[in-house]
């Protein structure tokens, strides 16, 4: 224990440690959040899910945050809905017919346009469809019509891809026309600011006969991580790629040290054939080629990110690490203190466990950590080439994402860059550790 | 494609003899058993690939099944077969689709199929593929990986081969110059190589191609390529080279020369560069002479190595830049179940590796005046 506290503050003079024990600590606290905050199904599910689950958010746009550095600011998403309080609604019984009025009230603050404008009316009738018809006021006072028609029980009113509105403003995209500012240049129109509202009158035809619709604007800007080319939040991602990473990172080598060591030790202390058998397997792993292998187990097998695991691991074990370890532990075999272990009859297991593998752990312990970046980047490496687990949303995928739908071309830089940053930093904390371990338990490379 | 120079040092001579043998006797033996283990290491390493790639038998029965919707199909489409009797119509899927395994080799019980197989890959014979074809329209498996292997050798073998001698001089030109301001910096930047090549390819990408857009996203030359053997084609390589070459560098040159500076640091301490240094030699004397020969196995060991990798190629490294090579190719040939391309290229890179590891020991007794080789089991690669 006073060994460590000793380590521990002497691995506190090094700056790069202190970064990297930071950077280190703050991911893990990352983990633990996304853990907490979104569980494991839950997690799954959001990611598995399609326009059911995230039709509120609008498609391949940044964070919200990239505001602060723009003069032209972007809007938000939002959404209004009459079966929530957020919509007003007043039915109105009349002798044939029922009229409900439901009004939409927003302040739109922005210079720039929605992506798109949606209206979801859900309906309940036996035979006579409900007539709706929309109108929209702008805050400067102006009334436009923007659709009259008979809805079924669930329709879908999309503001980009109507035709007839689109011809009533003049030849605009109406999610521009009807926020355009008039007075604004009409090559390069600016959102007019200000409260608006939309009124949508239903005429139900039939007793019992209801309407509901909820109003959705798509944003330019989502959430603290932007969104995907399915609407959905990369936030999730980002957040559940930390605990994965790390897991990753730290299962595999630590598996591949330890179950190195062992091998090691044993080979080295029952010697003859064991420790042959041992060369010629670690000669055998070296001619299998493994990242192709690994491809393969992805491709053929499975993808689930423990069976990938497992295969790491299994093909690191028989590594270079062997012959490193064998020539120390040929020396530690040789030692007085093993004589004096065998001679008060130490069994073999026994020697191997507490003599000769705790003599190996300084020099066990960098390496360790020197080894988790090249891990974490080996899962998204795998991921990146399409291999990543079917279920969970990982780094590695994000980047394959934005690689398979061109985000570089087409600018979305946010969708590479949130992944990208996030491995590098996990990946430069263990490196700095590593290399400050080193130093510290490897005196010889300080120098002279 | 970052190998750390490995610290290895050939074990000194051997300390006892047990009866005086002749040289040439010892040497004999011992290349004979060399040879033989590594053939058989290659053996066991193809054969275990082999498996893998086979599922076990189940990507045959895959392809049974394709075959035979191959010709139900065909028999339908067919108007000479389709008007035939039903009995007749299937007795001609049957004989097509029991060709076609005999063609493939189906029909053989899976242990003969599989050790078929693995005689013909250690033989070289490496047959047909399955789904690729080269871009000459070959299905040869031999053409196929033959086409591949310039475009890997041009960016991973001259890239390589100029980034090992510039790091071995830099780290070389550091160690002189223990604590000095470079020394701390490439001290500082060593953990730039946890992240792998393909990952600053993407950060490079982003701020050449498409940012700035001075240079290629990727590919190997323009399209439509310039003629071949023209100045235009060459230009149009470097250009493409650009980006990648930085991105290897980025990984490796850095944490190379820290390895090898750390090295050549403990080689520079050793009581015979003191005494040379007493005896007032050039400090290009005693690098030449006291410090890079003692350490030559090391830096051959590390130069083989390179050169392996460079066979393997990098799948995603290449899949980044869209580089025509071995390792996309290889990846692409797991995707299209192609075995023939996959196995072919394990077989030539395990004969590589073990020539290479067989050639080292005599190598390093070339080298090295204090290894024998045979002598108490030889130099451990």
């Amino acid at each position: 224990m006073k060994a460590l506290q000793k380590n521990l503050r002497e691995l506190l003079r090094y700056p790069s440690a202190i970064f990297g024990l930071s950077i280190v600590t703050i991911l893990i606290l990352i983990a633990i959040y996304a853990l907490i905050a979104i569980p494991y199904d839950e997690a799954v599910r959001l990611w598995r899910g399609g326009e059911d689950v995230w039709y509120m958010n609008p498609k391949n746009v940044p964070p919200e945050w990239i505001n602060v550095f723009r003069s032209s600011k972007l809007p938000g998403s939002f959404t209004l809905n009459s079966t929530d309080g957020t919509a007003e609604k007043v039915v109105e019984e009349g002798s044939s017919q029922t009229q409900i009025t439901l009004t939409y009230v927003f302040d739109y603050e922005y210079d720039e346009f929605p992506q798109e404008m949606i209206f979801y009316f859900t309906s309940t009738y036996i035979e006579k469809q409900p007539y709706i018809s929309i109108s929209w006021f702008t805050p400067d006072g102006r009334e436009i019509r923007v659709a009259d028609y008979g809805i079924s029980h669930s329709d879908t009113f999309r503001f980009s891809q109507n035709e007839k509105l689109k011809r009533r403003l003049g030849g605009d995209s109406p999610q521009i026309g009807l926020l355009a500012d008039p007075n604004s240049d009409p090559e390069n129109p600016k959102a007019l600011r200000g409260t608006y509202k939309i009124v949508v009158t239903a005429f139900a035809f039939e007793e019992g006969s209801d309407v509901d619709a909820e109003f959705v604007l798509h944003g330019q800007v989502d959430g603290w991580a932007g969104t995907d080319h399915l609407r959905r939040d990369l936030g999730v991602a980002i957040l559940w790629g930390t605990p994965i990473a790390l897991m990753f990172g730290l299962l595999a080598a630590m598996g591949t040290s330890v179950l190195t060591m062992l091998i090691s030790a044993i080979g080295t202390w029952y010697g003859g054939w064991v420790d042959e058998l041992i060369q010629r397997i670690t000669g055998v792993n070296l001619v299998i080629p493994f990242l192709p292998i690994l491809i393969m187990i992805g491709t053929f097998y499975s993808r689930s990110i423990w069976i990938i695991l497992g295969a790491t691991i299994a093909l690191s074990i028989f590594g270079s690490g062997i012959v490193t370890f064998r020539s120390v532990f040929l020396q530690i075999k040789e030692s007085p203190y093993i004589e004096a272990a065998r001679s008060y009859g130490a069994g073999s297991g026994r020697i191997i466990v507490m003599y000769l593998m705790p003599r190996i752990v300084p020099m066990l312990i960098p390496g360790l950590v020197t080894a988790i970046p090249g891990y974490v980047f080996l899962e998204a490496s795998l991921a990146v080439l399409g291999l990543g687990d079917p279920v969970l949303p990982t780094w590695g995928k994000i980047i394959n994402d934005a690689q398979a739908n061109g985000a570089l071309y087409q600018g979305l830089y946010y969708w590479v860059l949130e992944p990208a940053v996030l491995l590098m930093l996990t990946g430069l904390a263990f490196a700095m550790l590593g290399f400050s371990l080193d130093r510290i338990f490897n005196p010889r490379l300080r120098g002279q | 494609m970052s190998e750390e120079p490995e610290v290895l040092q050939p074990k000194a001579g051997p300390a006892l003899k047990k009866k005086p043998q002749s040289t040439f006797s010892r040497v004999a033996r011992y290349t004979f058993v060399r040879a033989l283990t590594l053939l058989l290491t290659v053996i066991v390493g193809v054969f275990l690939t082999i498996l893998i790639a086979n599922m076990g038998g189940y990507l045959d029965e895959i392809r049974r099944g394709t075959i035979q919707e191959t010709y139900t199909q065909a028999a339908i489409l067919n108007p000479a077969i389709k008007n035939l009797s039903p009995e007749e119509r299937q007795a001609w899927i049957d004989e097509n689709v029991q060709l076609a395994y005999k063609r493939y080799g189906l029909d053989k019980p899976f242990m003969v199929r599989t050790l078929r197989f693995l005689t013909d890959a250690l033989t070289l014979n490496l047959g047909r593929s399955q789904n690729m074809s080269s871009d000459t329209g070959s299905r040869q498996v031999r053409l196929i990986i033959l086409e591949r292997i310039p475009p890997t050798l041009i960016l991973f073998g001259t890239v390589g081969f100029i980034l090992f001698f510039v790091e071995l001089f830099f780290a070389l030109f550091l160690s002189r110059r223990y604590g000095s301001v470079l020394d701390k910096v490439i001290v500082t930047l060593a953990p730039m190589s946890a992240a792998p090549g393909w990952f600053y390819g993407i950060f490079l990408i982003l701020i050449f191609a498409a940012l700035l857009k001075v240079l290629p996203f990727g590919g190997m030359v323009d399209a439509p390529p310039p003629p071949r053997w023209s100045l235009e084609y060459f230009l149009s390589l470097l250009e493409h080279m650009i980006l990648p070459t930085i991105a290897i560098a980025a990984n490796q040159v850095i944490i190379s020369t820290y390895s090898w500076r750390t090295f050549f640091m403990i080689y520079s301490s050793e009581d015979y560069v003191e005494m040379a240094k007493a005896k007032g030699l050039t400090s290009r004397n005693i690098e030449r002479r006291y410090v890079l020969r003692p350490t030559l196995p090391t830096i051959v060991t590390t130069f083989a190595f390179f050169i392996i990798g460079v066979w393997t190629g990098a799948p995603i490294f290449e899949t980044v830049f869209n580089w025509p090579g071995l390792g996309r190719q290889i990846f692409q040939a797991v995707g299209l179940f192609d075995i023939p391309v996959i196995v072919g290229e394990t077989v030539i890179f395990s004969y590589l590796l073990a020539i290479t590891l067989f050639l080292l020991d005599f190598i390093y007794a070339l080298v090295d005046p204090r290894v024998k080789v045979g002598g108490q089991g030889g130099a451990q690669a």
